[in-house]
Formats: structure tokens, sequence, C-alpha cells
């Protein structure tokens, strides 16, 4: 198992080494010119200028690398221009409220995908496969920032059930002591119930968003990869040995099933991160796409590498953990590593 | 994951998910006191920097600078249609309570009483150490404040504990009020000196973080894209007392949400929502809106007047005449703005600025214009907008795109991001292009200098460069600076004739800025910097 991870982490390096290349080639190459934007309205040429050489980017490219890959040795991701913030504690600070949507909304997702493929595969044909089916192309064909906004409208302005759109907690509360940085479980080591209440009430809408988005392909791969399981022999000679349909279709079929499933439920993820941008744009959420959308959009190099390489760590340790998921599920992949 | 571990995760969301439910908004009473006293702002972007002398500090940090921070003398209210609408003319005192105006200087006495949030004094030293500093960073700071002739820091001279002298290098109109924008607010030199570094002599760092002033507010927290909360300083001493305790100003980009959370009565002011947002929230009449036209300030379409086809003075004529104007204001505006169009002909009437041009829609005389040029099958060009406006640019553009079509002009649409935007204004090569430019001074002179001058700033879009503008221009600062009103006018009627005769840009309208607030909040006050002033908000 060590060997297994070690091997996973040394082939990543790599691709590590290459992002960070990539990503300080791609911001420098892109057109917009981060000095005209940051010297403001009234800007002169000299203006621009001295802005440009207190940025430190009139220096040759290869030296801005080398002045870069220093830094980011150091553990030093830049500033922003945009926040005025290090880089660094701004992703730190801002991750979590990412990942605890993401989170959240996947796991919302999975409890409602993977009993309703199941069951769509078992009763194939029926009103729950067609349920599961009508569900699923929904879930796809909507995209999140309609889907958000919808919610808002019906469960915040028309309805009033929903708090307002205002990121991770009401105004009027203040964030519980960092722990975790996910708020409903910091709320809970200090106690404080009303300000969880606040943190999963403003929680609930966009996470709804996010698990009508990523449903649709788990509960599609639960029901197909069912579909050619309880198809096969294991299954119909358990079957015929008498043992209960429960124990058949959650022991035997299941757990064979569940491969396709680990691997669509990693791209799910990448993709969630990826709706996320919207949706923290449309619920103010303070998280990390719309900071990196933001940055991207104000020519703001340091924050875009800074979110690039944190997506591409977040990446390899997710695939890794998934390759290990494997292992734990199928001693074949076990003995193939 | 097995059955166990399945069950305990479905079980988990299915509690965390019901709180979620079952939490209505509900405040206790201790919140609904505190939310009694506390003003609500949403907007769509906020401050990069607390510090308005900072490195690129951005619009919404100007709103911080000038809410924090006192400034020697500040400009009085004037009544403009209902609305409180700064007065150019007039002059008052914030840290100073009394100034002198000499012949080459001005003498400032500091009020006595007045103290930075962290209790130390006002001194004039403190006044020096802040424009000493404006005048020496560098960047936009700098060139705001050599706007106003305000470039050594010779020029600032500590006479005594409370009283600061400014000599001035030449005479200019636009020094005293230059005193009075965003830029040249006071500071707490010792603290900031305590927090500064051999790299950093003016403490650039801190005060990026940290409110250091002795204005009515202070930044107490502030999380940058998400909120900015401000705490009023009960020892505020620059005018009346303010009456809101604290602002939350909480960044929410979708604009469809600000519009919900003003109407559900979440938001207590909202102020860049889209023009069509705007219109049908006042027609619903639930919320106060208010609109004002930007003081000195002009979208426009512009010509380069370098290059062929619009260095032709006919071809510009020709486009000139075949803007749908009316169009325009109805179908992107939805009314917001203020005509700039269909003056009477026969020439400038008044030495004011902004006025309309005397040029309306005719597609007959444009397309005859076009031929006489030697255009007579038409041609083909691009325009250009910043994509950063585009809610309002890319309507526009469309819209000249099918008049110019009919003229047989075709164009192809490029779309500029907000980041590249003034890198290519610099170049100065894109042919046609849709822009605003608004100056904090509201002086024609001053608009006519960025803007039509043969130095050829940044915002002289067009290239344009006459002789005989330079001379008006020239004529005009000269003019105000001694005092010579007959002068002054002739020359200001002349630098618009002109422009209007040469036309390398076309004026369109007068952007509105806009307001949307809950009905039981009032005192809003329109300032040149068009951001809000907590100060007089008073919310019931």
């Amino acid at each position: 198992m060590l060997k297994l991870i070690a091997s996973r982490i040394a082939t990543a390096i790599p691709s590590l080494i290459g992002v960070v290349i990539v990503t300080f080639m791609l911001t420098r190459v892109l057109p917009g010119d981060a000095a005209a934007y940051f010297a403001g309205p009234a800007a002169t040429p000299q203006a621009i200028a001295e802005i440009r050489t207190k940025l430190g980017l009139d220096k040759p490219l290869p030296v801005q690398f080398v002045d870069y890959v220093t830094a980011l040795s150091k553990g030093d991701l830049g500033s922003s221009l945009s926040t005025g913030q290090p880089v660094a504690t701004e992703i730190a600070s801002r991750l979590p409220a990412s990942a605890e949507l993401t989170l959240s909304g996947l796991i919302l997702a999975l409890a409602i995908a993977i009993p309703f493929g199941i069951m769509a595969a078992v009763k194939q044909g029926t009103w729950v496969d067609h349920a599961c089916r009508v569900i699923t192309t929904a879930g796809v064909s909507l995209p999140v920032f309609f889907t958000g906004l919808l919610l808002v409208y019906v469960f915040y302005f028309k309805l009033g059930w929903a708090p307002a759109p205002l990121g991770r907690l009401d105004v009027f509360f203040t964030a519980p002591p960092t722990v975790t940085g996910f708020y409903l479980i910091d709320s809970l080591i200090a106690g404080d119930l009303e300000t969880f209440r606040s943190a999963a009430a403003q929680l609930a809408i966009p996470t709804v968003t996010l698990a009508i988005f990523a449903l649709a392909p788990i509960a599609r791969i639960t029901r197909a990869s069912m579909l050619s399981v309880l198809s096969s022999e294991f299954v119909r000679t358990a079957r015929a040995a008498g043992l209960t349909p429960y124990k058949v279709i959650m022991v035997y079929a299941f757990r064979n099933a569940m491969l396709p499933v680990i691997t669509t439920l990693g791209m799910v993820f990448s993709f969630l991160l990826g709706a996320n941008v919207l949706v923290e744009k449309v619920f103010a959420w303070p998280g990390i796409g719309s900071y990196a959308v933001e940055a991207l959009i104000s020519s703001d190099y340091a924050p875009v590498q800074g979110f690039v390489l944190a997506m591409a760590i977040l990446y390899i340790i997710l695939n890794l953990v998934i390759d290990l998921a494997y292992g734990v599920i199928d001693p074949r992949a076990r003995s193939e590593a | 994951m097995n059955r166990r571990e399945f069950l305990k995760t479905a079980s988990v969301t299915a509690t965390a998910s019901a709180a979620g439910v079952a939490a209505p908004a509900v405040f206790s009473s201790a919140q609904a006191q505190a939310r009694a006293e506390t003003l609500l702002i949403v907007s769509e972007s906020g401050p990069n920097n607390l510090d308005v002398q900072g490195v690129g500090t951005n619009v919404p940090g100007y709103e911080v600078s000038w809410n924090c921070y006192d400034r020697l003398i500040t400009h009085p209210m004037k009544d403009v249609n209902g609305t409180p609408y700064y007065d150019r003319d007039k002059i008052e005192g914030e840290l100073a309570e009394d100034m002198t105006l000499g012949d080459m200087s001005a003498t400032f006495k500091l009020k006595k009483n007045a103290t930075f949030q962290d209790g130390t004094p006002v001194t004039a030293k403190d006044v020096k150490w802040s424009m000493d500093r404006a005048v020496s960073v560098g960047g936009f700071p700098t060139f705001q404040m050599k706007a106003g002739s305000l470039e050594k820091p010779e020029q600032f001279v500590v006479v005594d504990d409370h009283t600061f002298r400014v000599d001035f290098l030449r005479k200019d109109r636009l020094t005293i009020p230059d005193l009075a924008v965003v830029v040249p607010c006071i500071m707490n030199s010792e603290l900031v000196k305590k927090n500064a570094t051999a790299q950093d002599p003016w403490g650039l760092e801190y005060v990026k973080q940290n409110t250091v002033g002795s204005g009515a507010y202070k930044v107490t927290k502030w999380t940058p894209g998400t909120e900015v909360v401000f705490e009023r300083n009960d020892k505020w001493v620059g005018g009346p007392m303010p009456k809101i305790k604290r602002v939350i100003w909480r960044m929410v980009p979708s604009a469809g949400n600000r519009r919900a959370l003003l109407e559900r009565g979440d938001a207590d002011i909202s102020y860049d929502l889209p023009n069509k947002d705007f219109v049908e929230l006042k027609d619903s009449g639930k919320l106060t809106i208010i609109s004002t036209p930007y003081s000195n300030g002009l979208q426009y379409i512009g010509m380069n007047v370098t290059k062929p086809p619009f260095d032709n003075l006919k071809v510009r004529q020709a486009i000139a005449y075949a803007i749908p104007y009316q169009k325009i204001m109805d179908a992107v505006l939805f009314g917001l703005g203020k005509p700039m169009f269909g003056a009477a002909p026969g020439g400038v009437k008044e030495a004011v600025w902004p006025q309309p041009a005397p040029f309306t829609t005719d597609l007959v005389k444009a397309k005859q214009l076009l031929t006489e040029a030697g255009y007579p099958n038409g041609l083909e060009t691009t325009i250009s907008f910043d994509l950063g406006f585009a809610g309002v640019n890319e309507p526009l553009c469309v819209l000249l795109q099918e008049n110019l079509q009919e003229l047989g002009i075709k164009t192809t649409i490029n779309k500029i991001p907000g980041a590249n935007w003034r890198t290519e204004l610099n170049k100065k090569e894109l042919p046609l292009f849709t822009n605003v430019f608004s100056g904090w001074l509201d002086y024609p002179e001053y608009f006519f200098f960025w803007c039509y001058h043969g130095q050829n700033s940044v915002f002289n879009t067009m290239s344009y460069k006459s002789a005989a503008m330079d001379a008006f221009i020239d004529g005009a600062r000269a003019a105000a600076a001694k005092g010579d009103k007959a002068a002054y006018d002739a020359d200001v009627k002349g630098m618009i004739d002109l422009a209007f005769a040469d036309v390398p840009r076309v004026p369109l309208y007068q952007p509105y800025v806009n307001i949307a607030m809950q009905k039981n909040v009032t005192g809003y006050e329109y300032w040149f910097h068009r951001r809000l002033d907590y100060r007089s908000f008073v919310k019931s």
C-alpha cells in the first residue's frame, strides 16, 4: 500500500512541474496588461510604466520565472492585485468554502443518485426507471447558474423559505473560530447551534443546485453498471442458491457495480469544482472558483497561478484516493498495482 | 463504501438538509436592533485596497477612502432636481476650520480637537506627510495631484502645529478643488511610519489593510471580494455626527440576486444594477430610485483620425449622422441617460460642458456625405468596445452596426476584455469604438485637456491633434487662473465648436448614476467620485 502511494506521488511530480511552467507561460502570453488595468482610469503612460516596474513586469520573462519559482519554493504564491492579499492566505481561507459546498453537493447527490440508480436497474422499465431517466436528463441539461437562479427565485424571492443568497452566513452572524474552515463543523465544535443553523440554511440551496447537476451522471452510471452486473452469471447463481434479493443486490451485485461509479465520482467531483465557479457567483459564495475567475478577468497573474496549482494538487490527491479506493473494493486492482 | 457507511452518510445528509429547510431567516431581538442601526449595501465588486494612494487601487477603494479619511476641505451640498449634489463652486472645511487664500498660497488652520481614530491629535505635520506621500508615491495619486499643479513636497509647509500652508507653483484654478478630491486624504503619519519598512517608506502595505485616518468611519473587517464592515468613529469632528452606526458592504456578483435582495427588503442600497432593472424597480414604486447624470462625463463614439477612412472629415460626419441616437436612449438605456445630440445648429451658445452636439439620425445625409468622401459603395471597419461594460456597450454597438449596414459600411464587432481595454486604447489603433470618460473636476477645460489636447493623453483616444484646439484649451486654463470670464467663455465656446466641427468623437449621452434604496433609507448625496457617502444616510 505504501509503495503504491509512493509510486503514485512520484508520477505526479512531473505533472506538477508541467503545471507550474504552463500556468506561468499562459498568464504571461494572454493578452491584457495588468499594469494598464491597475493604473486606474486617469493613468498616463508614465503611471502605467511606474506600476509595471513596481510589479516586476518590466523584467524579462526568464527572470520573472526564476523569481516566481524561488518564491514558490518558499511557499510564497505572491500577492493578488485585485484583492490586495497574499494568494496563499486567500486560497487557504477560500478553499474550505468551496470544499464544504462541493462535498455537501456531492454527498446529497450520492444519497439520492445511488439508491435511485439501483432501484432503476432492479425495476427496469417501471415508473422508477422512467423517473430516473427524466430526472437525470433534466439534471444534465439544466445549467447550474440557471438552476441556481431559479431556486433563489422560488425559495428566496417568492416563498421566502431560504435565507438571502449572501454567502456562507447571514450578515449578522460572525464566523465560528476556524478549526477546519467548514462552518458546519466549526460551529458544532464551538457549540454554537444558532450559527450552525444559519450556515446550514445558507448552504441548503447552493447544495441542492450542485446536487441536481451531479446527480445525473452518478445515477446513470449506477444504473448501467448495476444492469450489467445483475445479468451476470454469479448473480444468477446467487439467486438460484436462494439468497434473499436484498443480499443479492446489495452485497453481491452492488459491490461489483461500484468500480465504474467510483471512477465517475472522481470525474463528477472535478466537474463540480468547475460548476462551483458559477454557483459561487450566483450565491455570492466566497469560494476559490469565483476568486480565480475575477483574477483572470483582471489579468491578475498570481492568483491564477496559485489557483491552477492548488487545483492540480487537489486532482492528484483525488486520483490517488480513487486508486486506493479501487484496491479496497476490488482485490484484483490491488494485485495489478 | 459499504452499506453501513452508506446509510450513515445518508442520514447525516438528511439531518443537515432538514436543518437547512427548517431554519428560516428569523432574527433575534438583539439582531433586529443591530439591523436598525446598520446599513447593508450590496454591489458587484469591492475594494482591492483601502488606501486610495496605493498601487492600482480600484474605484470601490475610493469609497472606503472617502468615508474613512478626512481631507482639509470639502464641498457643501446644493439641491439639483431634488437630490443633494456637491457644489463645485463652494468650499467648506473638513479638517481645516479656516482657509485663507493668498495670491500664491493658501493657509489652513486645523480643527484643534481633531484626532485620529487611535486617539492621537491631527497636526500640520500629519497633513504635510500625507500630501508629500500623495505627490511622491507615483501612479494615479501623483498624477491626480499634478492635475491641480500640486507636484513637489516643497509646496507643503508646516507653519505651526495647527497651521498648514500650500504654496502654488503657478496660478491654477484647479489647485483648491484638487485638495477636495479623494486623493489628498490625511493620514496618521506616526502610526504609518511605525509600520513602514525601508523598502516601503510610505507604508503602502500597512495602509492597504488598515484605515489610519480621522474620518467618520473605520474599517473593522475586510474580506476582499466578500465584504467590508465599517464602524462609526464617535470622535469624528469633520462634520455632523453620522446617524448610521455600522455599514456592511457585501459583494453580490449576480445582478438578479442584488435586485431580489432589494425587493425582499434584505439589502438597503444597491447601485450597479442593469438599466432595465432600475426602470422596472422605479415603475414598481417599492423602492426609492435616484438617477443623477455623471458630472463632466460622456459616452461617445470615437474615431481614429490618423488613419483612413476616419482621417476624412466627411466620413466622420457621415458616422455622426448615422448613429441611431434615440434608439440607443430607448432600447439600451431605457431612458436612464441625458441625451447629448440634436442641438439646434448655429454654434454653441453657452460655455458649459457637457452639452448636446448638433447631430441627429439622418441616413440620407449620411449617405450623401459618404459619397462625397469617396466611398459611394461603403467601406469595411471594426467597432470595438470594453466587455467590462458589455451591458450597455454591446447593444449600443449592435444598433450602430445595423445603421452603418444601411450605408454600406460593413462592420465587425470587436469585444475587448476589461483587462485589455486600456492597453488597446493606449495603442491608439482602434478605428471606431465607444467609450466613457468622466472627470472628477467638473470644468470644461479639464475634460478637453484630457480628451482633445494635442499632448495626446490616454483619453485622447482618437489621437486628435489640432493647433487651434490646443490654443483654445491652453487659453481657457490661463483665463480661468486669471479669472478673466469673457476670455474664458470665448475659449470654451471655441473649443466646443471646434470639437463638433471636426467630430473626432461623437457625444451620445451623459450616463446616469443609479441608486436603488429602501423607502426607509434617505440621505443620498451625489459626489463627483460617484460613490456613496455613508455619513449622510439615515435609516428610519
